[in-house]
Formats: C-alpha cells, structure tokens, sequence
C-alpha cells in the first residue's frame, strides 16, 4: 500500500509552508524527509494525517484518502512528544490502543510485550511524570507501534534516545518494514537516514531540494571526496584545479572535487612532497549533500 | 461513537480515581454533615465546657425598688442572667471590671419623673447581647411603672401594644402564598448556590483538562485517531457527568444528614430547610436548568480552553467566563427579594444569565409556561451554536501553540481550524 504525495501545497495566508511536494513511498520501504527545523516536515506530516487540509494537491494512501476510518492502520509518533503525565503507563497504552481500533484485552497484551521488548516492563504500573524523558519516549513509541499499524509517520523517532535504544527502535522499524509497512519519517540525523532508507527527500523552506532513491541522489550530486592522509601539512594541495574545498586535521585532509581527474592530480601532487599513507576517494555523504543544498548555517 | 466513550470513560474514570477528587468529595460530605447537625453540637459542646451557665450581673440599685423587678421580669423572658446586689461600691466594682474580675455591672435609679436610668459599664462594649436584653427588660418594667402611675390595669396596657392583624391575599390562583414563597426563597437560593458553585467548579475543570491536554501534547496524538469535534464534547460530557455524580454524591448526603439532624428534637436547622412545601415542578426546573447551565458554560470552557498552551493561562482565559457567571448570580440574588422587577425579567432570556435567573424566577412567581419554555429554548439554541462555533475553533486551538491568552486568537484558531 504506497502512499503518495502529488504537488502538495500548504499556505498559511501569505506564509507558505509547502511548496509543491511530491513523493511516493512504496510498500515495504522506508521513506526518509529530511529538513532543517521549520522546514515544513511537521506540517506535511499534519497534511498526510488529514489534520490539516492541503490548499493544493492530493494524497492518497492506497488510491483511498487518509480519514479518521483508516486510523487504526496509521501509527503515528508527533515531534512534541506527550502523554499523559498522571496515567499510568499501562492505563495509558491501553487507552490509547483502545482509541486506535484495538479492543482493550488485545491493547493489553501488545502494551505488555512491547514493554517486555523495550526492556521496560518494569514501568507497567509507574506514573508516566515518574518515568525519565529517555523512558517516556519509549511509551511514545509503543503507543504508535502497538497497534500494528501499516502505515507509520515518524516525526524524529530517535531524537533523545541513546545510542542502545536507538538500535532497539531500529529493529522494531525494520521489523515493520519487513512486514510489509509503509514507513515515512523525518530526522536530523543523516546517519539515520542513510542506514535505513531507500528513498528520501530534502526539504528546506517547503521547497523540496532533493528527491529520489538514496544512490541516485548521491551520483545526481556530482562531487565526490578525496581523503589523503600523510604526515606532511597538505595545504599547498587547495590550489589543485578542480578542488572545492578542503577540510584539513592533523592526520591529512577531504578535499571535495567533482571529476575523477582532479583526484589524480591530487595524489600525483601529494606524492611528489613525500609519501602518504592512505588515499580515498568517497562516495558523498548525506551529511554533505544536506550541507549543500540547504547552507551552512543549518547544518 | 466508538472513540466518544473511550474518551468519555478516559476522562471520567482518570479524573474520579485521582486523590484530589476523591478526598474533596470526602471532605465536602463531612462539610454537610457538620452544618446540618451544628445546632445539636452546639449545644451539646456548650454543655461539655460549661458555656450555658448564666450571665452574672452585679446591680447597684439606688431606687431599692428596681432590683426585684428586674429579676421577676428576666424570669419572666426566661433570659439567662442572674443580677445580684452588689455589696461593693461603685469604684470598688470599676476597679473589679478593670481587672476583669467580674464582667460588668449596672446602676439604677429612678429620677424625679419616675423614668428609669440606668448605666451599665463594661471592660468594652464588645457583648452587646447582654445590654440589650437587659434594656429591654428595664423597657418593660419602665411601661408598667408608668402604667401604675397612670392607673392603667395590665389588660389596657397590653391593649396599647396589640400588634395589628396584616394579611397579605393573593387574588391569582395558582400564586404562591407567603409562607411557600419563603420555602421557596430557601430552596431557590441554595439550588442557585449549587447551579453557581458546579458551573464555576466543573467548567474550570474542562477547560483546564484541555489545556493540560495540550500542554502535555498528548492532544496531537488524540487528534490523529479521533476528531477533535468528537473529542471536545466527550471530554465536555465526560467531566460533566463526574460533575453530576460528585453533586449527586453530596444531596445524598445532604438528605441523610437532614434525616440525622431532624431525627428528635426539631430544631433551627431543619425548620429552615423545610422540604414539606417542595413542589415538584421547582425540583424539575432545578434539573433542568442546572444541566443547562452547566453544558452552556462547559462547551464554552472547552472552547477558551484549547486555546491556551499552558495551564497556567487557564485561569486567565476564562476569567471573562467566570466574571460572566458572577453576574448572572448577583442579578439572581438581587431578584430573591423581589423577583418581578423588570431587568430580571430580561436577563432571564438572555441565555449566560438564565440558568440562574429564570430558574428564580420560575421558582418564586406564578409564570406562565410559555415564559420557561422560551427560556429553556434560547439555551438550548445558544448551546448548539456555541458547539459549533466552539467545535469550529476547537479544532484549531489543539494545534496552535505559543504565547495565546486572548481572546484574540480565537480568529487565528478557527483560521487554522478551516485549513
């Protein structure tokens, strides 16, 4: 079941949010949406769960419209996170698996064993204000898993969890994915986005800067990374034709090119002052793609 | 309707187990049943610590005659105040007052004109029970000695004080006679404090369960599997019903602790709350516009509540709705007197007053059906519009956040609530 965004606006009297996004995620892939803050992320999320309307364009979950029907298929983790802080864990689950179509024997059971799975069952019984932010978070995400949805919208799943717990949401998403879900979240963090999706898109000021399958985005980018390292200063190399920039530290340097050819004049020019330990030309990460595309001052 | 009672039950059952509720509701019963047998712990504390003992005044008395009749006569009014002779003189006793030994003593005497004179002096003038019974009894023995002086027999005299025979009829049939206006008065008064306190109480409640909603952004999540229009009205019915049943709670208590109280003697307090005349179409009306009322203010409290992002702005958003309640009540309570004036005959249709003021209104006059009917029926009008516009902004204000405390974001909610 794909769901599908097709030149999707959202205006806000003169202010616009979004601005004619597209996208199509697959069943069974991951979808990365990657945006500085205030980017327009949160309310494209709003727009696909029909909380707001769009002042333009269409979106289909399925050839269906996302509706108040369809929200026990959707799991859905918002950026604010939140619960009631005087429930207790369980109560709560239950209530909010209650409220995505489950009966409540059923929301019983799943909230034990993501518990049991998120290595919190000892929680079942506490107050949620007595639980630490890391922890509450955990709940969060069980609310939106437990109920098996189809379809999952992430707003940073993983922002304020450590780095064992990141792993362990990991799982449970790929889980998903492997399930034949169709999975669609936002991050920060590019490493995230890199490990875990398929497709992405960068937006930045509601434009949509990039798109499409992670490989090809990187090749569409056209500049690659040279990593020398040597154990004499490479400065003298930044004046290379072809070089972009060069990041130096005390084991060598990245210079950022975009034709093979200057990376071999690189290494000849490297060679010829003594000789270097280790050369490498690097795919571009996502990290410098974003960096590109959206500006230094957001990275 | 599924996700409504999920909700509904979500915000009864949470709310009715926190500790708050429960030892507030405990302690309001204890309340009832303190006031209701307060006339009997009374008396019983005072036989307990000795506080019936009579009052003792020390009477120097220069006419030699007054003593006596004094005493018969506070026999007589079965007053609690034994006056003895002093044997002291009066710098002794005003030094005694000062160094509050004795409480006080009077002087007597008759001048020239066989009228009485008397002074009474005290520490301070704080006791002006005593005083005053005592003037009253000298006032009595004043009149007979100047009757005996005119020689007038006991009979002319109380000829002289026969009070006048003052009837008040009432032509209309079905008009309320004096004596069931006053129960009326009573029963209207403290269904108007009910109706008053719940509407305060209870909207203030939602609208801060809302904003806590927010606040904790539980509300987002909400939202994304229940429409926020669903949500406010579960949320409105659901905290009203733990309303209905908390006051429900508190007249059953009411009732049984007025069954105690009256159990033997009868006294000041069951006289009062005499439910003997209740007519039954005052109780429905009560029924009705307490329920009213309450929906009227508690959709408007969701409404101000969801646009607020702290708790800490509730109180400041919904003061208008409170001040709006307070007037309505001061407009009732300056009806109790007389209900047929003519601005309360107005603010009875206008639908944030009339749950209080028609229900006066209704209570103490003979009005013709038509008059409660129209009433009830603006209410109810005033309340669906209110749903709908508040369901309109609702649906805004549970995702605005940032610094809202006015009322002007009510036009940015309902901006947002269309997008």
């Amino acid at each position: 079941m794909a769901l599908q965004l097709e030149q999707v606006s959202k205006r806000f009297g003169d202010f616009t949010a979004v601005d004619q996004l597209s996208l199509t995620v697959e069943e069974g892939t991951m979808y990365g949406f990657l945006g500085a803050n205030g980017a327009g992320k949160t309310t494209t999320f709003r727009m696909i769960l029909g909380l707001l309307n769009t002042t333009a364009g269409s979106i289909h979950w399925n050839g269906q419209k996302i509706s108040y029907a369809t929200s026990p298929l959707i799991g859905y983790l918002p950026e604010e996170r939140g619960l009631y802080p005087k429930m207790k864990v369980l109560e709560q689950l239950v209530f909010l698996g209650q409220l995505r179509g489950m009966n409540k024997t059923a929301a019983k059971n799943a909230a034990l064993q993501w518990l049991e799975r998120f290595e919190v069952p000892h929680y079942t019984n506490k107050k949620v204000e007595e639980l630490s932010k890391g922890n509450q978070q955990k709940i969060q995400v069980i609310a939106s898993l437990m109920h098996d949805p189809k379809l999952l919208i992430l707003d940073e799943p993983f922002s304020g969890l450590d780095p064992v717990n990141v792993e362990m949401l990991k799982r449970a998403i790929i889980d998903f994915r492997n399930s034949g879900a169709t999975i669609l979240f936002s991050s920060h963090r590019m490493d995230h986005v890199e490990e875990l999706c398929e497709q992405l898109s960068i937006i930045h000021h509601g434009q949509q800067l990039v798109s499409g399958n992670l490989r090809d985005v990187k090749r569409s980018f056209g500049k690659q990374n040279v990593r020398i390292r040597a154990d004499f200063p490479l400065e003298e190399l930044d004046t290379i034709a072809g070089v972009i920039t060069a990041h130096h530290s005390l084991e060598g340097a990245v210079f950022q090119v975009e034709e093979e050819s200057t990376a071999n004049a690189l290494l000849q020019a490297a060679l010829l002052k003594g000789p270097i330990r280790h050369f490498e030309i690097e795919e571009p990460s996502l990290q410098d793609i974003f960096i590109a595309k959206v500006g230094e001052e957001h990275a | 309707m599924r996700e409504f009672w999920i909700i509904f039950k979500q915000s009864f059952v949470t709310k009715a187990k926190t500790k708050s509720f429960f030892i507030t509701t405990l302690i309001m019963v204890a309340g009832i049943f303190l006031f209701a047998n307060l006339p009997s712990l009374i008396s019983s504390v005072s036989k307990l610590i000795g506080d019936g003992e009579e009052d003792k005044v020390l009477v120097l008395d220069d006419s030699g005659v007054l003593l006596e009749r004094l005493q018969q006569q506070l026999k007589l009014s079965d007053e609690e105040i034994a006056v003895e002779s002093a044997n002291e003189t009066k710098e002794q006793l005003e030094k005694q007052v000062e160094e509050e030994k004795i409480d006080g003593f009077i002087e007597l005497n008759l001048d020239a004109s066989q009228t009485i004179q008397a002074t009474y002096t005290s520490a301070s003038s704080v006791d002006q029970y005593l005083p005053s019974s005592l003037q009253d009894a000298l006032q009595s023995i004043q009149t007979e000695v100047k009757a005996e002086q005119l020689s007038l027999s006991g009979e002319e005299v109380a000829t002289l004080f026969t009070p006048i025979h003052f009837e008040k009829k009432n032509i209309s049939a079905s008009a309320k006679s004096e004596e069931e206006l006053n129960q009326a008065r009573v029963l209207v008064y403290v269904l108007m404090f009910v109706i008053y306190f719940a509407v305060i109480i209870y909207s203030s409640m939602i609208a801060t369960e809302v904003a806590t909603e927010k606040s904790s952004r539980v509300m987002e999540i909400l939202i994304s599997s229940v429409s926020p229009v669903k949500h406010m009205f579960a949320k409105v019915l659901g905290i009203g019903s733990l309303g209905i049943v908390q006051i429900l709670v508190y007249g059953l208590a009411g009732l049984i602790a007025y069954k105690v109280s009256s159990i033997g003697e009868e006294n000041d307090f069951s006289a009062f709350f005499s439910l003997e005349n209740l007519q039954v179409s005052t109780l429905v009306y009560a029924v009705v516009f307490f329920l009213l009322g309450y929906f009227l203010y508690a959709t408007l409290a969701a409404l101000l509540g969801s646009l607020v992002s702290r708790t800490e702005d509730v109180q400041q958003m919904i003061m208008p709705m409170s001040l709006l309640v307070v007037a309505a009540f001061i407009i009732a309570a300056t009806g109790l007197g007389n209900p047929e004036m003519g601005y309360i005959k107005i603010a009875s249709f206008v639908p944030f007053f009339a749950p209080l003021v028609m229900f006066l209104r209704v209570g103490m006059l003979d009005l013709p059906l038509w008059e409660p009917l129209l009433s009830i029926g603006i209410m109810v009008v005033t309340i669906a519009l209110l749903g709908w516009f508040g369901a309109k902004v609702y649906r805004g204000g549970v995702l605005m956040y940032g610094p809202s405390r006015s009322l002007k974001d009510l036009k940015k909610a309902i901006q947002l609530g269309k997008e």
